[in-house]
């Protein structure tokens, strides 16, 4: 047998698909949904375990904010370890350097205070809230996003959204269908094999679907990874482990999101928020996860290259952790969050926080800050106004039940709807 | 299976009648061994073709196994708890600095090597049991009553749980592994209710008398999550009112020696602590309890064992597992009369469904989860269980890390939650990596008949025996479409 390349492979698993029913052709599963450069994309980071917003977005001018936080208390800007400055109440970590830098350019909002309908303090639950749309816990089996990419205005939009990942999040399941991408060792499966296994899948319509979509995606993140050479350089050597699998992650959730012909959304998620014990303040253990988020940011703008003007990056939480420190230099379950909205189509530079403050009387159950801000209505408005999704079908189909969540005015550059 | 005419004519039909017998108990044999069980080890097929239907009906009836080893109990896994908060404490009184303090209770160094202990002997009971059905069982069960040891607290405790409140009860009575499991440590534990309080119990009651700053509460986690998952299911026709009613019939079923107020008693058993205990008289579901104290929330589980919406929803989730994503309402309809008729007896309820002609078609309705395709492959080679972690890996690299589905709602169990492209790029990456290890002392085809048996189409057996080498022949049979389902 004559040796294939995996680029012949991928021709000729197209060409073998096209002649069964039930296959489907790799270039034109590559051709996700055929956006234009200038097409709308959105990103959304799902932080699994609650992430302390109130060290992440300190009130440093809040006056209860010190006295609760204790040791793990930031410092105002200007002292040692002190906060990066937004306003006179908020600063953000100093970890975070490229999202400071993304306030300078009007291209960061951040949301405070914000907590979707869940008021219980459970991960799973509060997740499955976040992710499903709904009001409570398990009310479904698909994600909000998932239900939205079904309403994308255009033609082809099934195929609009890739899931960073071997199982695809609840956020992504659904009627719309999603690919996934996770870092593979696919180069130790030679491509002799993969053709056979290929040909073996002909007439089985799921399996032949599923690998002409590995393969393509796959492909697409290989290709990506080549294009990034300089970005990797810039994200610094030694990258090892963890970090440097986020990495990867990010870059293929860029290089999927460049292509003219990708999908419009990706998703990825990221755990080890759930900050209990030891969290540490300007250096410590969230500091180091900080680090790493906002690097693997800078990573996803650098490698967007154009496409990040058109880019809208959606980083939340499922729920916030409670006001004061507690016993073991950490912070419990608490309600009320801080979120992230970015990108070059963003209308940044302001904070989106109705303030409710930290004094005993203003917190929730006396322990958690008070959400004032429905999470919904941010992930309304950016559906409506970034990716034009129409608004009967926002409330219909993707956030039944969403009355009590206004739109918000003004999130996006270029609101399209 | 169509006959060619010429068989079916005179001295020809007692031999047309044999093929048939001997194709179908070959079917059954290969659908007792892979759709009711963990897949088929070495010789396994041809043992069951003797009568496959009885081979199975047959392990319903020896009690159900535990797994080797000293495995530790629930209560000594509390007490180590226990005594690492012990610890915590005193290093704080010695006026330790915060961060010897937070060192002093490593939870996840007191119970990663309890839970590496518990899930290697899970999986070497998986992949070595003569009764594969009961082990499917075991897990159905387990999953139906989650425990996810994402949250730290129980990651020692899930396999206690399975081994204590599950596996005793998995050939008995539904109504009694819902008490147990109920009372176990680790559902307690998980789903908050050890310090759930009433706000008429003597406990509360007595710090509103000193005016205390907190006085705790109600924890509704596990009531309602017993209406949703464990019993009624989600549409089961209860209301806020009954989630709120059962969390406070409930109050008081807590695990000694516990933190703070929780400290007395040492032992880590469960304990009913009367003083946490809502008291008076309750209404469930338009019924009213009477019962004093454990007796009440004990006998409404009884009656929710029992309710048609609970026989309805169990065999709704037993048919979905073992026939298909989409459950034929006939079936189900008969496994959950089986169910009430035996007031909750498990066995009849799984001799219901496997006296379902529909269980016993051919067609391949379910696409493994990533936990039996591992295990379905380690029978076939027969392949050792490391005993320590490394022997857990493939769970990870396939996202199904034991006991871990992340939610009380369990694993999902149907195709869509496992089938994702790149999901399915691990199932074949892994297998590749299993073939490169152990092509060598194996023949492909051989191994293909063994353990897909009628199965086996013949585009995969063309397949394999065209395979370059050992490797790719053993890489496509557990690839082929017939491996990844049941």
């Amino acid at each position: 047998m004559t040796q294939l390349t995996r680029r012949d492979l991928l021709k000729h698993a197209a060409a073998a698909a096209a002649v069964t029913t039930g296959g489907l052709l790799l270039p034109q599963r590559m051709a996700f949904a055929a956006v234009g450069q200038g097409d709308a994309r959105l990103v959304m980071i799902v932080l699994r375990g609650a992430l302390d917003g109130l060290s992440v977005v300190p009130p440093v001018g809040d006056p209860a904010y010190a006295a609760l936080r204790r040791q793990i208390a930031m410092p105002p800007a200007g002292s040692e370890g002190g906060v990066l400055p937004l306003d006179a109440t908020f600063g953000l970590h100093p970890s975070l350097s490229f999202l400071a830098e993304s306030w300078q350019a009007q291209q960061l909002t951040v949301l405070h205070a914000v907590a979707t309908p869940y008021r219980e303090r459970s991960h799973f639950d509060g997740q499955d809230v976040l992710e499903s749309g709904h009001l409570r816990a398990h009310a479904a089996q698909t994600g909000w996003l998932n239900r939205a990419l079904m309403q994308l205005p255009g033609p082809r939009q099934r195929d609009a959204g890739i899931a960073l990942g071997a199982n695809i999040p609840l956020l992504m399941r659904g009627p719309a269908a999603v690919a996934s991408w996770s870092p593979s060792k696919l180069a130790q499966l030679d491509d002799d094999t993969l053709q056979r296994i290929g040909d073996l899948y002909a007439s089985d319509g799921l399996l032949s679907r599923r690998l002409a979509d590995a393969l393509s995606a796959d492909a697409i993140a290989k290709q990506a990874q080549a294009e990034d050479v300089d970005t990797q350089a810039m994200a610094g050597p030694g990258l090892r482990g963890a970090a440097a699998q986020y990495t990867e992650t990010v870059q293929a959730a860029a290089g999927f999101l460049r292509r003219p012909d990708g999908p419009r959304v990706a998703v990825f998620d990221t755990t080890g928020w759930d900050t209990h014990a030891n969290e540490g303040a300007a250096q410590g253990q969230l500091a180091q996860r900080l680090k790493a988020l906002d690097g693997g940011l800078r990573t996803l703008r650098d490698s967007l290259g154009p496409v990040w003007q058109h880019t809208a990056v959606l980083v939340v939480t499922e729920f916030g952790r409670t006001a004061a420190i507690n016993g073991t230099g950490g912070t419990d379950h608490g309600t009320g969050a801080a979120a992230f909205l970015l990108g070059g189509a963003v209308r940044g530079g302001r904070i989106l926080a109705n303030w409710p403050g930290l004094s005993a009387s203003a917190l929730y159950e006396g322990r958690d800050l008070r959400p004032t801000t429905d999470l919904r209505s941010v992930f309304k408005t950016v559906l409506r106004d970034h990716l034009a999704v129409p608004q009967r079908h926002i409330e219909s189909q993707v956030f039944p039940d969403s009355k009590a969540a206004p739109y918000v005015a003004d999130l996006m550059r270029n609101a399209s709807a | 299976m169509r006959l060619p005419g010429f068989f079916l004519s005179g001295v020809n039909r007692r031999a047309a009648c044999y093929v048939a017998y001997v194709m179908s108990s070959t079917t059954d044999a290969v659908i007792a061994a892979n759709r009711f069980g963990l897949g088929a080890k070495p010789g396994e097929l041809l043992a069951l073709a003797g009568g496959a239907r009885d081979a199975l009906d047959a392990q319903l009836q020896a009690p159900v196994p535990q797994p080797a080893g000293t495995l530790k109990s629930s209560a000594q896994i509390v007490t180590a708890i226990a005594d690492a908060r012990r610890q915590q404490r005193q290093a704080r009184q010695a006026g330790a600095t915060p961060d010897v303090v937070a060192a002093a209770l490593n939870l996840g160094k007191v119970m990663r090597p309890l839970y590496v202990a518990d899930c290697v002997a899970r999986l070497q009971l998986a992949v070595t049991s003569e009764r594969s059905f009961i082990e499917r069982l075991v897990h159905f069960w387990s999953n139906h009553f989650a425990v996810s040891v994402d949250k730290l607290q129980v990651l020692g405790l899930a396999g206690a749980m399975e081994r204590e409140a599950i596996r005793p009860h998995v050939l008995g009575n539904f109504a009694q592994m819902l008490q147990a499991v109920e009372q176990h440590p680790a559902m307690l534990l998980y789903l908050d209710n050890v310090a759930s309080t009433g706000p008429q119990s003597i406990a509360a009651q007595r710090l509103r008398r000193r005016a205390a700053a907190r006085v705790p509460g109600l924890n509704e986690n596990l009531g309602r999550e017993i209406l949703e998952l464990h019993t009624l299911g989600v549409d089961g026709g209860y209301s806020q009112h009954d989630v709120t009613t059962l969390a406070a019939m409930i109050t008081g079923w807590s695990v000694e020696g516990g933190d703070g107020v929780l400290a007395d008693g040492e032992t880590g058993r469960f304990r009913f602590r009367e003083a946490l205990h809502e008291p008076g008289s309750k209404t469930l579901l338009g019924r009213a309890y009477t019962q004093d104290g454990i007796e009440q929330g004990q006998r409404a589980l009884r009656d929710l064992a029992l309710h048609p919406r609970t026989a309805h929803h169990l065999a709704t989730k037993l048919v979905r597992h073992f026939a298909g994503d989409e459950p034929p309402p006939s079936v189900v309809q008969r496994v959950a009369a089986a169910y009430l008729k035996a007031d909750g007896d498990l066995p009849a309820t799984y001799r219901a469904l496997l006296g379902c002609h529909e269980v016993w078609e051919p067609q391949l309705s379910k696409f493994k989860t990533p936990a039996d395709y591992i295990h379905s492959i380690w029978r076939a080679l027969a392949l050792p269980v490391a005993d320590n972690a490394r022997a857990l890996a493939p769970f990870d690299q396939l996202g199904q890390r034991m006991f871990a589905p992340g939610s009380p709602a369990g694993w999902p169990d149907v195709s869509a939650g496992w089938d994702g492209s790149s999901a399915l790029l691990k199932r074949i990456e892994l297998t590749h990596g299993i073939a490169q290890r152990t092509a060598s002392r194996f023949d492909a085809l051989a191994l293909a008949d063994a353990s897909l048996g009628s199965n086996l189409t013949s585009a995969t057996r063309t397949a394999i025996a065209r395979a370059q080498d050992g490797v790719q022949g053993i890489t496509l049979l557990f690839a082929s479409p017939e491996f990844m389902r049941r």
